[in-house]
């Protein structure tokens, strides 16, 4: 009835269920009924008819019994009292012979969802727990769940929860289940069902009876259940053995949760459970419902985390179906970058290139993007695809390949030749803003490489005025400054345009103050600007990232068979395509570009503490910007290689061990400190974040554990230099580690064991850093000083010893921990 | 635990809503179909989140089928589970369609309140549910001239009786209940495939993913046997003979499948329930027992005026009395194309430029084996350089091979045991389809 309003449709409903005639016509009443439930679900208020459709209720009429019922139980809530006059007819049908009925009669009574009708159910529901029929049973035993939920704070009967553990051994599976679910709900503050021995194994050989769903169930609850003994723990597993197997993907994968957390500590065994899932998951990817197929390459990739080489061989049940939708052909290109080798690279690449032309332009961007990732392994055979793709002058192509080369020469700089030659007349068909700015980016640090570079950004610089971007304007600048340097009898007239704009025309406050920037650091003279604008061009380093150890099983265990794997592709993807916040931030290029532009005289410099604690703010630049008294220069030259950091390391390490306290002093040229920082949000951190955040002041990260792990350890190290009484440059290393293990402050034993012996200096040094870290603390608002406080703890090496570099430098971290930690606040 | 199940038909439409427990008020479906409409196709769709809530959701059918639940329940249960409601509905009511849904909401409400209770799962199996759901399917059969066809000159059996029609399996299971008659049964064979030809013409990647369902009409049946090729073999180790064994890499059962016949004589056991389900499910990859069906000889060039000129051959390599329906082949074109002139080899063919997705069409609805068709498109390209030429291709063509198993997979015999009293009929039914069929250019 389209055409009557919702009043009307009720009037005209109510009616016709009152009419007798109706009401004598089991056929028109019914089909009077279902319409009413029509209106019900297509969102038309029709609680109104309330009370005749309770007395529609009383009828032999199974059909019409629960269309009545779907009603009530809708509207109970806003009707306790006339829901009152139901119970009496729902009392009565759970006296009735057929178990249907009583089964029926039942669950819509706690249904209802009334706290005030507690009591009547109550008495039916014990009496069902012993009822002949299954059907009852089952459904009586969710009804004491409901009614505890419905009275969360009231003490339910100890009997009652006897009984339930004992139906643990009802005859039918469903009930077991039910028990299970039922106990876990009731016993919610207790922890659960208690699993204890002789219940597990009564489940586990039960477990062939239930079906797909049950067996989820069961094998779910036995993840709290921890073995006696070896000897059991190994009867469970192969007891569990079958269903690893199993063609059903929930009970694999339940079944492989289980396996995870019962061989915590055996991580040989959860190897080969992983190795033992790979058909079944290998046959979910290939399953008929795409919503499975994605689920399944989500948790594909969890698995590849912990054991890389899982499914190389079977890279091409990976390639992309051509009909299948783009948020499954994406998961499966990041699913084919990780299984690259020697052998199928070739094939890889072929297939990765087919897609790049793809009509959907995200699958097209994100399959450029992929065979970017390869180039970090195989970049001649990468780069000419890419630069094949460039041929076809495609807007949204030409940008996903510019912004991919970008990428790799921050990471493989010995591309940076071939990538120069092909950037040639692009310029023509970009289009996005991101593509142009990665673009700008290149012809700024390979400006002299690329003949016409100042043509091209002539052409940026006559359009700036109708420029929308603020990132392109920006980058722009950056770029003409330093085309400037490198090529000045070209690109002055230019730059001088283009500051002259920014500085009097431009209406938004962060390009006008950049160029006010580049102008006041051009009045100092050319060397100057050369120092704070040529910084580095690559990061080979990061490589360190990419050809990462295989993790430990636990650290994404927990997160198997829920839906973390599933959002968290979300997040992912929107990180990988182009126009994302966290992105732009995290993308190394943009590191580049702080350092490059912020870090004004190279020469970083330290403050006393209670001056950061004072002066602390979110910017980077201004912890850069304070000033102070020791001028102490970091940088990240001579490069350090992860090998010879641990050598070095290790060699301290044992040093140190060996030697006793007094022997310390001698050391001469070697010094080792301990501090710890209170620190809320450091751990927490992303490590792109954190990495962006210490090369920012020229502090190389090499190690990190991921996020939210604990013990959580990051391997850093710089040079340091500082100049400060005129005479020569003194330069030290200087190898740090940061340790988290969550534990609660403990300030008496923050400096302990290494360094005990150690002499006067570095005792106080620690002590006043640690003084400054509390002032710091005390100095935030009330807000932070109520939140938990963890503690950092720092263990630092130098070689040669230079106690006033150390304590710059233990100056500098500390503040950018803060700020880091603060911006995630 | 599942908290809210409900159906949305495409436009966002409300068909079904059912709350378990009462956690979330119901204006959660509307925020679930703003951010599903919000998508802009990158994102995955399948779990969204908003507050503590999150959605898990399939489409089938053209519509949403969505679950709310906590974030720590498993994707792979509620996934199968949603999966497993589509196929009991469609089972129930005969199709899935808005229009299906929207007929029958009684009767799935009733199903929700059986299967789910309090957010947890109880039972799916057809043979359970069968005792508990009472309201009657209502099915949406438009009126046609086709059904009167059937029904000879004074009710004498025409030819046409001797082939089910295909809609046939497209009906309510319950209504077998009144109609005594109609006990019928169906065995499916259904192949899918997906294939990669490389430019030079070689295979570089085939995947068949095979099952056989069965789809029961029948109001009680005891026993029913399905027998396989004698040679068929499981694995690569097993070939024995010289015959044309019929090989599948990997191969997994219902759980209510007895195998006790199968290891000597290939034999299936098994008591179906009633309604569809999935017997046995096989995969084979890389080793195709015959050629792959179609060989694509493309010569792709531009002419002295700039338009771009695609002279295609393709063959279908198909045994001479089998044919391919419904072939559609779809060749990317360069960007900026604007106009199609084409010349094609038969009248029933048809060829299109769709701008939307930079592609040609080439539809080719019969396709007999042993033969070649040819067509010449030529598609006018302003701008048009040579490294245009590398966006055309790969060709996906997408097909149904009626009767045919590309693994060679066969029914032997199908026996039901007790032999049902009254007239029963029994369907084995072969298709092969692809909708990822790639040849490289």
């Amino acid at each position: 009835m389209p055409y009557l309003g919702s009043e009307d449709t009720v009037r005209e409903l109510r009616r016709a269920l009152s009419n007798p005639n109706i009401q004598s016509d089991q056929l028109r009443y019914r089909n009077t009924i279902l319409k009413v439930i029509r209106a019900m679900s297509q969102g038309v208020d029709v609680s109104g008819l309330f009370s005749e459709m309770v007395k529609a209720c009383a009828t032999v009429d199974i059909v019409q019994k629960k269309l009545v019922y779907v009603f009530l139980c809708s509207y109970a809530t806003l009707n306790p009292e006339l829901s009152l006059l139901v119970i009496n007819t729902l009392r009565k049908d759970c006296q009735d012979p057929n178990p249907m009925v009583r089964s029926l009669a039942l669950r819509n009574m706690t249904n209802l969802r009334l706290p005030s009708l507690v009591e009547y159910v109550e008495q039916p529901l014990t009496a069902a727990l012993r009822d002949r029929a299954a059907c009852v049973r089952r459904v009586a035993v969710l009804g004491w769940a409901k009614l505890h939920n419905l009275q969360p704070n009231s003490e339910i009967d100890a009997a009652v929860v006897n009984e339930l553990y004992s139906l643990l051994r009802d005859p039918d599976p469903v009930v077991m289940v039910n028990c299970l679910r039922a106990l876990e709900e009731i016993l919610k503050e207790e922890g659960g069902v208690a699993i204890n021995k002789p219940i597990t194994h009564h489940l586990l050989n039960r477990l062939k009876d239930c079906d797909v769903w049950g067996q989820c169930e069961v094998l779910r609850i036995l993840q709290r259940y921890q073995p006696q003994s070896e000897d059991e723990l190994f009867n469970i597993l192969s007891l569990l053995d079958a269903s690893l197997v199993s063609p059903h993907p929930p009970v694999m994968a339940a079944t492989l949760s289980l396996f995870l957390s019962l061989c915590s500590g055996l991580p040989a065994v959860s190897l080969a459970a992983l190795e033992r899932v790979r058909g079944p998951l290998l046959a979910a990817c290939g399953s008929t419902s795409r919503e499975m197929r994605f689920t399944a390459l989500c948790h594909i990739q969890l698995l590849l985390r912990s054991l890389p080489g899982l499914m190389g061989a079977h890279y091409k049940r990976f390639f992309c179906g051509y009909a299948e939708p783009a948020y499954i052909k994406q998961r499966k290109m990041q699913v084919l970058v990780e299984l690259v080798n020697d052998e199928n690279v070739a094939m890889l690449l072929d297939e990765l290139k087919g897609y790049c032309t793809d009509v959907n332009t995200d699958t097209a961007q994100a399959a450029i993007t992929a065979i970017g990732r390869i180039g970090r392994s195989y970049s001649d055979s990468c780069l000419q695809i890419l630069t094949g793709l460039l041929a076809l002058k495609q807007d949204h192509i030409t940008s996903a390949v510019v912004q991919t080369m970008r990428d790799l020469v921050w990471v493989c700089p010995q591309c940076s030749d071939t990538v120069c030659l092909a950037l040639e007349g692009c310029e023509e068909t970009l289009q996005d803003s991101q593509g142009r700015q990665a673009l700008l980016w290149l012809l700024g640090v390979y400006g002299e490489r690329v003949s016409s570079a100042p043509y091209t950004l002539e052409v940026f610089i006559d359009g700036v005025r109708c420029e929308a971007s603020l990132g392109v304007k920006m980058e722009l600048l950056t770029t003409t400054m330093r085309l400037f340097l490198c090529r000045p009898a070209e690109t002055q007239d230019m730059l001088g345009r283009l500051l002259h704009y920014c500085i009097e025309e431009e209406t938004d406050m962060c390009v006008r103050d950049q160029a006010l920037l580049y102008y006041r650091l051009l009045h100092r003279g050319i060397g100057e600007t050369r120092k704070v604008l040529q910084g580095r061009r690559s990061d080979p380093s990061l490589g360190v990232l990419i050809g990462r150890p295989a993790e430990p099983i636990s650290q994404w265990a927990r997160s198997f068979n829920t839906l973390e794997p599933l959002r968290q592709g979300t997040i992912e993807t929107e990180s990988a395509s182009r126009g994302s916040p966290e992105h732009v931030t995290f993308e190394p290029k943009t590191n580049t570009d702080l350092s490059d532009t912020l870090s004004c005289s190279q020469v970083e410099k330290v403050h006393s503490d209670s001056d950061s604690a004072s002066r602390r703010t979110d910017s980077c630049a201004d912890v850069l910007a304070s000033s102070v008294a020791v001028a102490l220069s970091l940088s990240l030259f001579p490069a350090l290689s992860p090998e010879e950091f641990e050598h070095l390391w290790l060699q301290r390490q044992d040093l140190h061990s060996k030697q006793g306290a007094e022997k310390m002093v001698e050391e001469e040229d070697y010094v080792c400190l301990e501090a710890s920082f209170q620190s809320t949000a450091i751990p927490h951190c992303s490590p792109q974040s954190l990495q962006a955040g210490l090369q920012l002041v020229n502090i190389q990260t090499l190690a990190f554990t991921p996020p939210h792990t604990l013990p959580w350890r990051v391997y850093l190290y710089t040079h340091a230099q500082h100049g400060h009484s005129g005479d020569a440059p003194r330069s030290t290393l200087i190898l740090g580690e940061l340790l988290h293990t969550g534990e609660e402050n403990n300030r008496a034993g923050a400096k302990k064991g290494m360094c005990d012996g150690d002499v006067g200096v570095e005792g106080m040094q620690a002590e006043r850093v640690r003084e400054g870290v509390q002032t710091t603390d005390d100095g935030l608002s009330g807000k932070e000083s109520v939140r938990k406080e963890e503690e950092v703890k720092v263990t630092l090496k130098q070689q040669p010893r230079d106690d006033q570099a150390l304590k710059g430098f233990l100056s500098i971290l500390k503040t950018v921990l803060h700020t880091l930690s603060s911006e995630r606040n | 635990m599942i908290s809210q199940v409900f159906i949305l038909s495409s436009k966002g439409d409300h068909l079904i809503y059912k709350d378990f427990r009462g956690e979330a008020g119901s204006d959660v479906v509307s925020v679930f179909y703003e951010k599903v409409t919000a998508l802009t196709g990158d994102q995955p769709p399948v779990v969204m989140s908003h507050k503590d809530l999150h959605f898990v959701h399939v489409r089938q059918g053209g519509l949403y089928w969505v679950a709310t639940t906590t974030a720590d329940s498993s994707p792979f249960t509620i996934i199968e589970f949603l999966n497993r409601l589509t196929a009991l509905v469609k089972d129930y009511c005969g199709s899935l369609s808005e229009k299906s849904v929207q007929m029958n909401f009684a009767l799935i409400y009733e199903l929700l309140d059986e299967i789910v209770d309090y957010g947890y799962i109880q039972t799916t199996s057809s043979d359970v549910l069968k005792n508990f759901i009472q309201t009657e399917a209502v099915s949406s059969k438009p009126f046609s001239l086709f059904d009167l066809s059937n029904v000879g000159l004074f009710g004498a059996e025409t030819q046409q009786s001797k082939v089910a029609p295909s809609t046939a399996a497209t009906r309510p299971i319950q209504s077998s209940r009144e109609q005594g008659g109609k006990s019928e049964i169906f065995v499916d064979v259904i192949e899918r495939m997906s294939v990669v030809i490389g430019s030079n013409g070689v295979l570089m990647k085939a995947d068949i993913e095979g099952e056989i369902k069965v789809k029961c009409y029948m109001p009680s049946c005891s026993e029913m046997r399905i027998g396989l090729n004698e040679e068929f073999s499981i694995g690569k180790s097993q070939l024995r003979g010289y015959g044309a064994a019929v090989r599948v890499d990997e191969c997994s059962f219902h759980q209510a499948v007895r195998l006790d016949e199968f290891d000597t004589h290939r034999i299936l056991r098994l008591c179906p329930s009633q309604g569809e389900q999935t017997v046995m499910q096989y995969q084979l990859s890389d080793d195709l027992p015959s050629a792959p069906p179609f060989r694509l000889f493309p010569t792709i060039e531009r002419d002295s005026g700039g338009r771009l000129l695609m002279y295609l051959k393709l063959r279908c390599d198909l045994p001479p009395k089998s044919a391919a329906i419904n072939v559609c082949a779809t060749i990317p074109v360069p960007k900026g194309s604007v106009s199609l002139s084409q010349e094609l080899s038969s009248p029933d063919q048809s060829a299109e430029l769709k701008l939307q997705s930079r592609a040609v069409d080439w539809q080719i609805p019969r396709f007999p084996g042993g033969t070649q068709l040819s067509a010449l498109f030529k598609l006018e390209v302003p701008g048009l350089s040579s490294a245009s030429m590398l966006e055309v291709g790969p060709v996906g063509l997408s097909f149904e091979l009626p009767k045919i198993t590309v693994t060679g997979l066969q029914i032997r015999f199908l026996r039901l045991s007790p032999v049902q009293p009254g007239p029963s009929q029994r369907w084995v039914r072969y298709v092969t389809h692809s909708d990822s069929y790639t040849i490289r250019i």
